[in-house]
Order: structure tokens, then sequence, then C-alpha cells
């Protein structure tokens, strides 16, 4: 095919789409972060302000309720303690969202490609899920004794559901026009895989990631609740027994920053991994069209 | 151009295609015969449900005939064909790559040589006027240049035949008009074997050197009409063309007759 030069030398060619809306400046970046902050922000602030006042005013005991005074001297005491219960948990925590993943990334890839094993493995799946997993935690200990395994384990059956359902949802919902486009291309199953239905699976299984992930740090905290020597939960637990308000409380929100980190973890990583998607998009107002 | 081959490229005989579901069974072709030389544009008019998508994806070795055959360049086709190029009514690209990968996809599953994939590419990308939009994702062109990447990637690998499945359906009269002038140059250029199917009597007239018009369900060739017209053809020159009027109103004929009753 001859093609003539002339279009290629033209200095100025079409520019609509040309420049994508990628690429913000700093100032803009600084001002949607602002802007996405400032309402829980402000909801956060009243509430701990309602806190603040409600216990200064002694309006409940603080054996139920402790000042915020109160918890962040506890904070400051215990602070290597803490920081190390905390360091088992998010330990515990990450490992067992990490084998979830794993784990539930094969089961979904291996229910989305065969009629076989979906009825086989899903009847199982559902099973293992709709048992309370605090219920099983006492044996889970019993099994696997007073270490990290148990918590590990109880944080992947929690988290193992939600990357399942999400991951054959999104290798399922491949456009069958172009799984008949790479048929034409004599792709392989696994070229099939890689270039079209995993990508084209990530948002749905990055929804999924994100309620894992949150849901890894329940199983690792009822798996110290059962039976452990360190951890969050453990922490906690103790601190109910000595009517530790004030501990139990420091140990509650480290619990649940711990969530939030590893929440904002993934939603980065989905950020960069589906920069493309829909979801992603219609987080950014600047698209005019 | 290297791909372009001699004799008869496409060899439909006797074809039939039963689809059953579980109470049912619908026809959807029916006794359907049909030889298509190489270079020939071959447009294929019909109601909707005639089957001609069906024809189109039996070709391809998509779907496989109840009855009868059909070839590619002399070989019996059996399962999906990689020597064909694939155009679908949506564009079906992928989100997550820009348009230039987009095209390449198609070089990367075949495992061409890269540097000519990429050459063949920009290309493909200056004659359809997507130069600039490169990097673009698919959501940030238009229809109409949606439509182009899908070309250029059913281009890529210089198919000797193209099969078209409605792919300017969904577009708007100009850009359609703009990017039948665009095929048909493809088409002079390539040599490429085309078959395309259609809902517009006026593209198939426009694109063909011959018209196949299909009968409702279940589908069959009723008519085979050439278009005695030069193979470059200019939109305002054809629209004007007594051939060109006697033709469209001979097909609108044709179908008018069948969905009447």
């Amino acid at each position: 095919m001859t093609v003539t030069n002339e279009t290629r030398a033209d200095p100025a060619p079409p520019t609509p789409a040309r420049e994508p809306v990628r690429r913000i400046d700093i100032g803009t970046r600084l001002l949607r972060l602002v802007d996405a902050i400032w309402r829980p922000a402000a909801l956060l602030a009243l509430i701990f302000v309602a806190w603040w006042v409600i216990t200064a005013q002694g309006w409940v005991a603080d054996y139920l309720v402790p000042t915020p005074v109160q918890v962040w001297e506890r904070t400051t005491q215990d602070w290597s303690s803490l920081m190390y219960h905390s360091y088992v948990t998010l330990y515990e925590t990450v490992v067992g969202f990490l084998l979830a993943s794993v784990l539930g990334l094969a089961t979904a890839v291996a229910i989305a490609y065969s009629r076989t094993l979906e009825r086989t493995l899903y009847p199982i799946v559902l099973f293992a899920q709709v048992i309370p997993k605090i219920a099983i935690a006492p044996l889970i200990v019993v099994w696997f004794g007073n270490d990290l395994a148990p918590k590990i384990i109880l944080a992947v059956l929690i988290a193992f559901f939600p990357v399942v359902v999400s991951g054959v949802a999104g290798l399922r919902s491949t456009d069958p026009e172009l799984l008949e486009l790479s048929a034409t291309m004599g792709a392989s199953r696994w070229q099939t895989f890689r270039k079209i239905r995993f990508p084209n699976a990530l948002p749905h299984l990055m929804a999924g990631e994100k309620v894992a992930v949150t849901l890894a740090v329940v199983g690792a905290v009822v798996g110290e609740f059962v039976g452990a020597s360190e951890g969050l939960g453990y922490q906690l637990m103790i601190a109910n027994g000595n009517l530790d308000a004030p501990l139990l409380f420091a140990a509650l929100i480290l619990m649940s920053l711990i969530g939030i980190l590893l929440f904002v973890i993934v939603e980065v990583l989905e950020a960069l991994l589906i920069p493309w998607h829909a979801s992603r998009r219609s987080a950014t107002p600047l698209t005019t069209s | 151009m290297t791909s372009v081959l001699t004799g008869t490229a496409v060899d439909v005989k006797n074809l039939s295609v039963r689809f059953r579901s579980k109470r049912s069974s619908t026809t959807a072709l029916d006794d359907v015969t049909m030889r298509v030389e190489a270079g020939e544009f071959i447009s294929i008019v019909g109601p909707s449900g005639c089957g001609k998508s069906t024809l189109l994806k039996v070709v391809a070795g998509l779907v496989k005939p109840s009855d009868g055959q059909v070839s590619l360049f002399g070989d019996e086709v059996k399962g999906a064909q990689r020597n064909i190029g694939f155009a679908f009514q949506r564009a079906a690209l992928l989100e997550w790559r820009g348009v230039r990968k987009n095209i390449l996809l198609q070089a990367e599953i075949r495992g061409i040589d890269k540097a000519k994939a990429a050459r063949r590419a920009d290309e493909l990308i200056e004659l359809t006027g997507l130069a600039g939009f490169e990097k673009a994702l698919p959501h940030e062109l238009s229809g109409g240049m949606q439509q182009r990447v899908a070309l250029c990637r059913a281009l890529l690998h210089e198919p000797p035949v193209l099969l078209m499945d409605e792919p300017f359906g969904a577009l708007d009269a100009l850009t359609r008009e703009q990017l039948n002038a665009e095929l048909n140059k493809i088409w002079r250029e390539t040599g490429t074997t085309i078959l395309l199917v259609t809902h517009s009597i006026a593209e198939a007239v426009f694109l063909g050197t011959r018209v196949e018009v299909m009968s409702p369900r279940p589908g069959r060739l009723m008519r085979t009409l050439p278009v005695d017209l030069p193979r470059e053809r200019d939109y305002a020159q054809v629209m004007t063309d007594p051939r060109f009027g006697s033709l469209t109103r001979e097909i609108r004929q044709l179908l008018g007759a069948h969905e009447s009753h």
C-alpha cells in the first residue's frame, strides 16, 4: 500500500481528542483532593466533638466511654506495645488477603472456564461462605494452634468469597464479539485470557478485592479473639477484661485505621490498573463532551 | 500486495444452518450457494433476521454449517479461520488500549514481526485519518473513529478476505458516507476480497461489485445483481448515476415485495 506523506507532514493534526483527560495540573489535583476529603472530614470532626462534649460533661461514665484525652494518653503510654500488636494484626490481614486473592482468582478462573469445575466448586465455595466464620473460629484455633496460622486462615476464609464472585462475574462479562475476534486471530486460550478476558475482568475483580480487604481485617481480629497472645484483637479482649475503656478504644481505632489504610492501598492499585474504566472516569468531572 | 490471491476466494455450496434450542429448531440459512472471486466486493442485503450475519460467521468458521460446505481459496472451512479479517457491528475494541495498541492486538496474537506490524499500523492509521489519535482510548473517540480503528485492526495482517457485519450501522449518515468512501479506497488499494452485510441499500450498491439480496427467514439468496459501475467511486457521482437509481429501486422492490405480506 502506498501512503502519501503530505498529511504526516501537516504540523497541525486534528486535535479534539488528542490530549486525553489524564494530564491534570497540580492545582486542580489538590482542589479535587480537598473536595473529596472535606465532607467526611467535617463529619468525623463533628462526631469527635460530640464524643468530647458528651464524655467531658460526664453524661456517660468514663469506664463506659472514655474521653478523647484519656484515649490519647493511653495510646501514647502504650505506644510501642500497641504498635507491635497493630503490626501483628496487619501482617495476618495482609497475608490472609493476598492468599485469598490468589486462591480466589484461581477458583474464579476454574469456574469461569469449566462447567464441570463450576458444578464441583461453586456449591462448596457457597457452603464455605454460609458457615458463620465466628462459629468455626474456635475449631480452627484448636486445629492450628495459637500461632498466626489460624488468624490467617480465618482471614482467607472470609475474604475469599467476594474475590471468587467478582472474578467469575468479570471473566464472564467478556464481549462475545471479542471472543469471536480472538478466534479469527487464532488466539490460544492463554492469549485470550491474558490480553482480553483478564483485563476485561479487572474492574469487577477490583470491586471484589476492595470488599475482601476490609473483610480480611475482620477475619484476623476474630481469630485473635478466640485464641491469641498478640494482635489488636487480643489487646482488645485484655482491655475488655480489665474494664480498661481507653485501651479498648485505642485498639478499636487502630483496627479501623488498618482497614482504611488497606482499603486506600487497594483503591490506589485500582486507579493504576484500570484508569480506562468508566468507574474511574466518572470520578473526574473535567471531561466535557 | 502480497496477500492477494487469485481464483475463487469464497465458495459457498448448498449451505444450510439450523439453530436448535430445547424445543424448536430455526432455519437461519437455507440452501445458499454463492461464489466470490478474489478481488470482488459483495454486498449482502436482506431484512433483519434473514441470516446475513450467520452467513459471514460460517465463512469465518465461527458457526458450523448444518448442511453443505464453505471453502476459502479451495480449502474447506473447518473451525475459526485465520486468513480473514472480521469487522463487527460494534467496534469491539479493548477499552484499556489506545488506538494504536488496539490495532496491534492483531499482530501480537498472530506473532507478526513487530517492526513490520508497526509500519503497517502507521500506514493504516494514516489511510483512515486516525493520525494524531494513536494514544486515545476508545471512550475518547466518536463512533465513526472507533469503527475506523476496528477496520484498521481487521486489515493489519493483510487478510485476503475481509468480512464486515454491518460495521457502519450505528453511525450517522454523513460519517457513514465518509467511511464508505474510505472503504472503497481501501478495497481498491489492497485488492482484498470483501463481503459486507448491510441494511442500507445505498451503501450496498455504492460499495459492491455485486449485491446479493436475501429473503426473510429462512435466509435464501433471492437475487444477484451485478453493479455495473467503475471500481473507483465518488459519492456525488454515483448517487446521480441512473444505474444507481435503477439498482436501488430494484432492490427496494425485491425487499418490499417480501415485507408486504
